[in-house]
């Protein structure tokens, strides 16, 4: 008897095998997002008590001028952007440990696609997201004075892609290893919180901050994406507002191009720390 | 014990071809808990291999380890001929997994499951609709194709996983428990869609179960207790390892025949309820030669042991207590050996 080998393919290998398994791994997100109804409404709910109550709220108690033509509410929207971006983003990270914890990672991991190529679908998945997320709040512009200026809007939601990034590439740091959804939540909470408000999204940082203060809010990486998401949406709406609410090194103002080569830079480092965390044997 | 069938293949399949899976020496601990304890095997390409044991004897440990999920704390194991700890990506090309537990994403549909897994295996694309219908076809699902899995029944969500475990035309399929949960005609319908794939495309099928028909299906079984292999053999071996058959006879004068029988033929009887058992290595073929002792026989049966005595002789526990357990207490003796040396 000899023994009738049908023909069958196997998969691919090489670059463009993990490239595909990077595209599904984030069109994967992608798909959960759109079933995901409840989240998106939810979502929505702090960025608009920040933006509305926060920015009446306190802006009522600030004298006219303090950020040129700009008004509180108008000054907060970038930061509100940036900060709902962070929440989204850090969900859809640790996403990665619900699939641990109801077996879909084992489908991935025992694919024949490196970790690495897993790691970095995740990241741009949540990133995608919550850019995504980002859009719908960014139609809301006109209600803070900002006008509806299409470069500057599509500038915003690619610089809030980059914001998305690093946090993706931090809850995946901080997720990629735990196996219990309770285990990962308190480590999340305790981190978003002040990277929130040490971010300068509610208040400038170049300014009057105490020094303690002012230091903690420069070492935070979110504060440059902030800082770039204002510059752009202010200008737009303050020609003349220049410098004034730009970052400050001492008394240099940091290009805008250079908050955005940082925060890529730390979102880089720490997805390349994700993808090691996450490659080695268990 | 000894390991009776280790490399000495029983011919026709596999002659030639390096063998499918390939274990020496494997241990696995986790902490102080020793799940395996030193495993050997070696399952031949093209074989339908059982690997049966009480619950906690290790087998899903070693499938993981199979799989590259694991690394093993000791020994070495090959896979489709590649090393599963330094050839990881080249095993896992090899292989397709149907866990024990699911491992499906149940907030997309049965379709979007299927399509990530093609992707992510990287099957060719003009393969991959074809593919996913043949595998729904066979699974009973394809009106379904479009339903979130979360709003399927629990056969149906195993019934997706066994579509998926085979989508990619793997080369060695492990089967971790495929069909608990399935109505007989699903299991059916999986094992005669396993045998036709083993028929056209010489896949090597690596089983666990708790259930005897599908281990009597296997062309060798492994019995697994407390991470070490009690016994590894065919099944018919298997069985003829632990007694003789038992051939149940009523004559008119069972006393007479007793000693008749064991005087002219040498072998033991038994009394079991009153009637007369005879205990003979090949029952049927026994059979006429009481009539030839000229015995007046009112009726005859022969029974031969179980895959489930054989089980129970290398265990100490019941193969069948899933099954059991719904019932009674049968669940009871599986806690001995594996708890016990803890
Ligand atoms: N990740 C783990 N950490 C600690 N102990 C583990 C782990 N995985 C398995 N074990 C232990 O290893 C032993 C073997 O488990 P395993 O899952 O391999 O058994 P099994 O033969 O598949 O049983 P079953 O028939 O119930 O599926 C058990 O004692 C189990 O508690
Ligand atoms: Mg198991």
């Amino acid at each position: 008897m000899t023994a009738t080998t049908a023909p069958v393919r196997l998969g691919g290998r090489g670059l463009r095998h993990e490239l595909r398994a990077v595209r599904v791994v984030w069109h994967r997100d992608l798909l959960r997002f759109r079933t995901d109804r409840g989240r998106i409404l939810s979502s929505f709910a702090q960025p608009l008590l920040f933006l509305f109550v926060l920015g009446q709220g306190l802006g009522a108690t600030l004298p006219v001028g303090t950020f040129g033509d700009a008004g509180y509410s108008t000054f907060l929207f970038p930061g509100v952007l940036a900060t709902s971006v962070m929440f989204t983003a850090v969900f859809s990270a640790i996403s990665i440990v619900w699939d641990r914890e109801l077996g879909f990672l084992r489908e991935m991991l025992v694919a024949p696609v490196g970790r690495t190529s897993i790691v970095l679908g995740k990241a741009l998945g949540g990133a995608t997201v919550a850019t995504l997320q980002s859009v719908v709040l960014l139609a809301l512009a006109g209600l803070v004075g900002v006008p509806y200026d299409p470069v500057m809007m599509l500038a915003t939601v690619g610089l809030l892609f980059v914001v998305a990034f690093a946090i993706t590439a931090l809850g995946l740091v901080i997720a990629v290893r735990v196996d219990q959804i309770q285990t990962v939540m308190p480590r999340v909470q305790l981190l978003l919180a002040p990277l929130m408000f040490l971010s300068g999204a509610f208040f400038p940082v170049s300014g009057q901050l105490p020094g303690w203060l002012h230091a903690l809010a420069l070492a935070n990486p979110i504060t440059y994406g902030v800082d770039a998401v204002r510059r752009v949406v202010l200008s737009r709406v303050d020609p003349s507002i220049g410098d004034s609410v730009a970052l400050h090194w001492g008394s240099w103002p940091v290009p805008v191009w250079l908050d955005v080569v940082l925060v890529a830079g730390v979102g880089g480092v720490l997805l390349a720390v994700a993808a090691w965390m996450f490659s080695r044997p268990e | 014990m000894t390991l009776t069938a280790l490399g000495t293949p029983s011919g026709e399949a596999g002659t030639g071809r390096p063998p499918a899976v390939e274990v020496s020496g494997l241990v696995k601990t986790f902490g102080d808990v020793e799940a395996v304890r030193g495993i050997d095997l070696s399952v031949r390409a093209g074989e339908l291999f059982g690997f049966l044991g009480p619950n906690g004897a290790g087998k899903s440990t070693t499938i993981q380890i199979l799989c590259t999920l694991l690394r093993p704390t000791a020994g070495a194991a090959r896979v489709a001929g590649f090393d599963v700890v330094r050839d990881r990506t080249e095993v896992r090309r090899h292989i397709g997994l149907v866990f024990q537990e699911t491992t499906l994403d149940a907030h997309l549909t049965a379709e979007q499951n299927l399509r990530f897994h093609a992707d992510i295996y990287g099957m060719p694309k003009a393969e991959v609709g074809p593919r996913i219908d043949a595998v729904l076809e066979m699974v009973g699902l394809t009106d379904r194709r479009r339903s979130l899995v979360r709003t399927f029944s629990g056969g149906m969500k195993r019934r997706l996983e066994i579509a998926r475990g085979l989508l990619h035309s793997p080369r060695v399929l492990f089967l971790d428990e495929p069909t608990i949960g399935l109505d007989p005609e699903s299991r059916a319908g999986l094992w005669g869609y396993v045998d036709r794939l083993r028929a056209e495309e010489d896949i090597t099928v690596f089983l666990t179960t708790h259930y005897m028909d599908e281990a009597e299906r296997c062309d060798r079984i492994a019995i697994v207790d407390s991470g070490r292999i009690g016994a590894l053999d065919t099944p018919s071996a298997l069985k003829a390892s632990v007694g003789a058959d038992r051939v149940r006879v009523r004559t008119a004068d069972d006393d007479a025949a007793e000693a008749l029988v064991r005087e002219r033929l040498g072998v033991e009887t038994a009394r079991e309820d009153g009637v007369l058992v005879v205990l003979a290595p090949d029952g049927e073929r026994f059979v006429p030669r009481l009539f030839e002792l000229g015995l007046t026989v009112r009726s005859v049966s022969v029974s031969r042991p179980t895959l489930d005595d054989v089980f129970l002789a290398y265990t100490g526990a019941r193969m069948s207590e899933r099954q059991a357990a719904a019932g009674g207490p049968a669940r009871s003796p599986v806690a001995g050996p594996a708890g016990g040396r803890r």
